[in-house]
């Protein structure tokens, strides 16, 4: 096999790493400030919560190629501007969060709800202060997941020749360089575990209270 | 003051809570609302900072229909405390006690002081500051509740089985708190239980309501022990109310003379038992008088627990009888000041003053 491709690209390798990141992290950042109102939105009437859930669990099953192609026509834009992917992948990453966050947002405690009405929260300020910060610990599970999707689907942008490592896929194939492939391959899975572990880690540094009541026990 | 006009609520699915409630509650008392389960105390209760909004009727505080203004900064003004205490899971403790403080605007600092002195008027531990809610026991977490209700210094508090949640050990002392700390502050106080006992302990009037939200009775607590109003009052309030209601008479009893001896010493006097004190006359224990009649010194064995005691100062007959009652010697132990013995009691001296007081009561 062609392992010398590695050393001579280098420099390739590192741009389109640079590239994928942000096709798959600007949709995840995206994907959930639209996310959180709609599940806002979901948790006030039954219905608005089926259609919702509903309507974004849909578009999580349109195939990502066909939307990443069908785009183009629907916004007016070429067919070869990043925008098309990173409008795709955040539609997925929506897809994926309003139903975790309106889920975690109906598991906050109804009494502790109660009690922020009485102490005097208003809704919105309730909402920001108390039950999104309670949701904190399921919406990362769900951008966890969101993260990992997306850095996976970005390679489908390099089909239609958007960006990201997945070029590396189409040129190694019609060049036959096996090497090539493998170290996109290799490249996206780092990636993908390393953004994944940084969620994690954010993720128990912003909830200090989820890891603490073992000590005391079951106390009612 | 807090006045319920003709105050009615019909839930969406048809369900007459309360119906057509009339009821004032005066200022710096305990008012508490007390009747069998979904007779729709927590709903008039929620009417007052509208987490309910009355379908009927008016309520008025301090003669202001409290539907006019913001329902949020209304909320501000009134402590609300619950039965699961609802404390919110991811402040701190102190953070917790300075929510109320920080909506009204204050400064972090100035609301974190505020809630530290909370902490130590309800009695928790200054290292409880930063731990989580999670982190404390269920009778810690009401302390946290109740000073979380507090730390604006409300005028009007409004307490939803604050107390039903924790076993009667804790709850017994939670209560007694609430009441050293009502005796400083004078808070307007609301107060809803389903316990009777709990309510004649912690009322200056109670409200007994009976299923849809009427009120069968609204009295002060001796008043309903002596003459409930009528059969479901009777038996709400429950049999034993008779001697329950001994705790509301208080009357000069004639103190006995009691023997006593020290560990160390024999057991002196011609009774049957001796009352065993320490240095400073605190009572100990009982000493049958065979353990100590052949002039030996009594030792901590000899000791037989005493029964309650009969605090001279609160002159209560309950306690009286209760101390006569559960006395091994059948004195009850009257004690003053620091617990210092002073004299016993008897059931018999108890039953003649009731009968005295009763003929008081008829000849005025
Ligand atoms: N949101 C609601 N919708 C319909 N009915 C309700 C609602 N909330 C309460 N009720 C009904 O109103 C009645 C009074 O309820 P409320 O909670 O005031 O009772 P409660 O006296 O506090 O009872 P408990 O001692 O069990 O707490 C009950 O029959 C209850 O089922
Ligand atoms: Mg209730």
């Amino acid at each position: 096999m062609n392992w010398g491709w590695i050393p001579r690209n280098l420099g390739l390798v590192a741009e389109l790493t640079v590239e994928h990141s942000w096709l798959a992290l600007l949709p995840l950042l995206l994907g959930l400030l639209i996310s959180v109102p709609l599940a806002w939105l979901a948790t006030r009437t039954p219905l608005a919560r089926s259609v919702l859930v509903t309507a974004t669990g849909l578009l999580y099953t349109v195939p990502s190629l066909a939307l990443i192609v069908m785009l183009p026509l629907l916004l007016g834009l070429q067919i070869l501007d990043p925008l098309n992917l990173v409008v795709a992948l955040t539609i997925y990453t929506v897809a994926l969060l309003v139903r975790s966050i309106a889920d975690a947002l109906d598991a906050v405690p109804s009494v502790v709800v109660a009690a922020a009405t009485a102490m005097g929260y208003t809704p919105l300020r309730r909402f920001v202060a108390v039950e999104m910060p309670l949701a904190i610990p399921v919406t990362v599970a769900g951008l966890r997941v969101a993260a990992v999707s997306n850095m996976s689907l970005v390679t489908v942008g390099a089909i239609v020749g958007l960006g990201g490592l997945g070029l590396l896929f189409t040129d190694g194939f019609q060049r036959d360089i096996p090497a090539e492939i493998i170290t996109g391959i290799v490249v996206v899975l780092v990636l993908a575990l390393i953004v994944d572990a940084l969620l994690l880690v954010v993720g128990r540094l912003i909830t200090p209270w989820a890891r603490t009541g073992q000590a005391a026990g079951r106390q009612r | 003051m807090i006045e319920f006009r003709g105050v009615t609520k019909r839930f969406p699915d048809g369900t007459v809570a309360v119906d057509a409630l009339d009821l004032t509650v005066a200022d710096g008392c305990v008012t508490v609302f007390v009747g069998p389960s979904g007779c729709g105390k927590t709903t008039s209760l929620r009417m007052i900072n509208r987490m309910i909004e009355p379908t009927g009727g008016t309520i008025l505080i301090d003669g202001a229909d409290i539907m006019a203004g913001d329902a949020a900064r209304m909320r501000r003004g009134i402590g609300y405390v619950m039965q699961q205490a609802g404390l919110l899971p991811h402040r701190s403790i102190l953070d917790n006690i300075a929510t109320v403080p920080m909506l009204l605007g204050w400064s972090k600092a100035r609301a974190r002081a505020r809630a530290a002195e909370l902490m130590e008027i309800v009695g928790l531990a200054p290292e409880t500051a930063r731990r989580y809610p999670n982190q404390l026991s269920g009778g810690q977490q009401q302390r946290v509740g109740v000073a979380r209700a507090l730390a604006a210094d409300p005028p009007i508090l409004l307490m939803d089985e604050p107390f039903s949640a924790v076993d009667p050990v804790v709850r017994e002392s939670l209560q007694d708190e609430l009441l050293r700390l009502q005796a400083e502050l004078g808070k307007t106080i609301v107060f809803v239980t389903h316990d009777i006992d709990e309510a004649v302990k912690l009322g200056d009037k109670v409200a007994v309501f009976r299923q849809g939200g009427h009120l069968a009775q609204y009295d002060e607590p001796g008043h309903l022990l002596a003459r409930p109003a009528d059969d479901f009052v009777d038996g709400f309030v429950g049999r034993d109310r008779g001697y329950r209601g001994l705790g509301f008479r208080s009357h000069r009893l004639p103190l006995g003379e009691l023997t006593t001896t020290s560990l160390g010493s024999p057991a002196v006097g011609n009774g049957a038992w001796t009352l065993v004190v320490d240095d400073a006359s605190r009572p100990q224990g009982w000493c049958a008088r065979r353990d100590g009649a052949d002039g030996t010194a009594v030792t901590a064995e000899h000791l037989v627990p005493g029964g309650t005691l009969y605090d001279v100062t609160s002159g209560s007959l309950r306690s009286a009888l209760d101390a006569a009652l559960s006395s091994p010697s059948g004195q009850g132990v009257a004690v003053a000041g620091a617990g210092r013995v002073v004299g016993s009691v008897s059931a018999d001296d108890v039953l003649a003053a009731l009968a005295s007081a009763r003929a008081e009561e008829a000849a005025a």
